[in-house]
């Protein structure tokens, strides 16, 4: 089975029933099987009883092969060859992870990252309300219009384009535990999102931009040379896209600023 | 008295951002907004250039401060980035990026 998500797709090989089902339902609106794969994946089913999601993850590389282990699964996989194994017991958490990981990976080098971050395409432009976890995401979401096609209540996915950037749905779901739908817009515009008294916007600065999306991003490695490359596409994108800081109050009001 | 050289370390990125410049360390992600200053005495953080030369040259001949204390304030600024790991300070010229990775990891040639 291909799951695609923002144009990159990452195949998963397996005979388990329980491993096709649980892939089709979770990723129904991202599988595409006629599209090339970027990775492929063989999947093999864990001994009972690994089901510790809330272990922490350990990633580490060793001469360009990738280990990832959690307590549900643990995977392997080399950027060169494409080609990886992933050991859990049939959960949507472990194939999510992996996803994530591996998308953050292949993104990084390509100016591309995934952000905390809730989105929307509004009109035919994409928005995105970034912040930690309570900041709102979830809330941003649920009081979205009926204009308003959600691209994640979680994780949002950026891909470097020729005119400016450009936000991908994912089937990465939060609170709201419904996967985003598979559109892209072109990212109109940042939010960093927190409760206040009021619905408020101000302008934040690109070197406070460049802060506090660089800690609402998601990266996993440690190389130097991958921690480079998204700073320098988060640079880049506080250049290209306006960034603000959106204090606001629980009501659907909020959504009036966001055009 | 002597020299004192700095230089910018490899494992580092840094970006102009207006009128700013944001200098990461890619080890363990902490970001520095350099001053405008600041940001002169990097650009010029070549590791051949000794820091008086720097200071006399490009900061007291682009901002309004006697020699004595930008030259103080341009070594607190370098002893306090090198702590952070993102740059090189010495006695001794230092060695163009290359070479400082090919001695960091044993490789002689």
């Amino acid at each position: 089975m291909t799951i695609e998500i923002g144009g990159l797709a990452v195949r998963f090989r397996t005979a388990d029933p329980e491993f096709c089902s649980l892939l089709a339902g979770r990723y129904s609106s991202f599988l595409r099987p006629d599209s090339a794969p970027e990775m492929e994946f063989e999947m093999v089913s864990a001994a009972p009883g690994r089901t510790a999601a809330e272990q922490d993850l350990e990633v580490s590389c060793e001469e360009g092969r990738w280990l990832l282990g959690r307590g549900d699964f643990q995977a392997a996989f080399d950027l060169r060859s494409r080609r990886g194994r992933l050991t859990c017991v049939p959960n949507p958490y472990s194939v999510d992870a992996l996803l994530r990981i591996v998308h953050s990976l292949l993104l990084a080098p390509a100016g591309g990252m995934l952000l905390h971050a809730s989105g929307g395409v509004r009109g035919g432009r994409g928005f995105l309300f970034s912040g930690v976890s309570g900041a709102g995401k979830t809330t941003m979401a649920r009081l979205a219009p009926g204009d308003v096609q959600l691209l994640t209540d979680e994780i949002s996915y950026l891909r470097r384009a020729d005119d400016g950037f450009r936000v991908f749905g994912t089937p990465f779901a939060g609170e709201l535990g419904t996967p985003g739908e598979n559109v892209c817009a072109p990212l109109a515009a940042i939010y960093l999102i927190e409760h206040g008294s009021a619905n408020r916007l101000t302008p934040v600065r690109e070197t406070e931009a460049v802060r506090r999306l660089m800690r609402n991003t998601l990266f996993f490695a440690s190389e130097p040379r991958l921690v480079a490359d998204v700073f320098a596409t988060v640079c880049e994108l506080v250049r290209r896209v306006p960034v603000f800081r959106l204090e606001f109050l629980p009501d659907a009001r909020v959504w009036e600023m966001i055009q | 008295m002597s020299a004192t050289y700095i230089a910018r370390s490899t494992a580092v990125a840094a970006r102009r951002l207006g009128e700013e410049m944001v200098v990461m360390s890619a080890l363990d992600s902490t970001l520095f907004s350099l001053s405008e200053v600041a940001a002169v005495l990097w650009e010029a953080a070549d590791g051949r250039t000794p820091l008086d030369r720097i200071v006399r040259e490009r900061v007291c001949t682009e901002f309004a401060v006697d020699e004595a204390t930008a030259l103080r304030d341009a070594e607190e600024f370098a002893a306090a980035l090198a702590a952070h790991g993102v740059l090189l300070v010495s006695a001794q010229p230092i060695e163009p990026p290359a070479a400082q990775a090919a001695a960091a990891s044993g490789d002689p040639r």
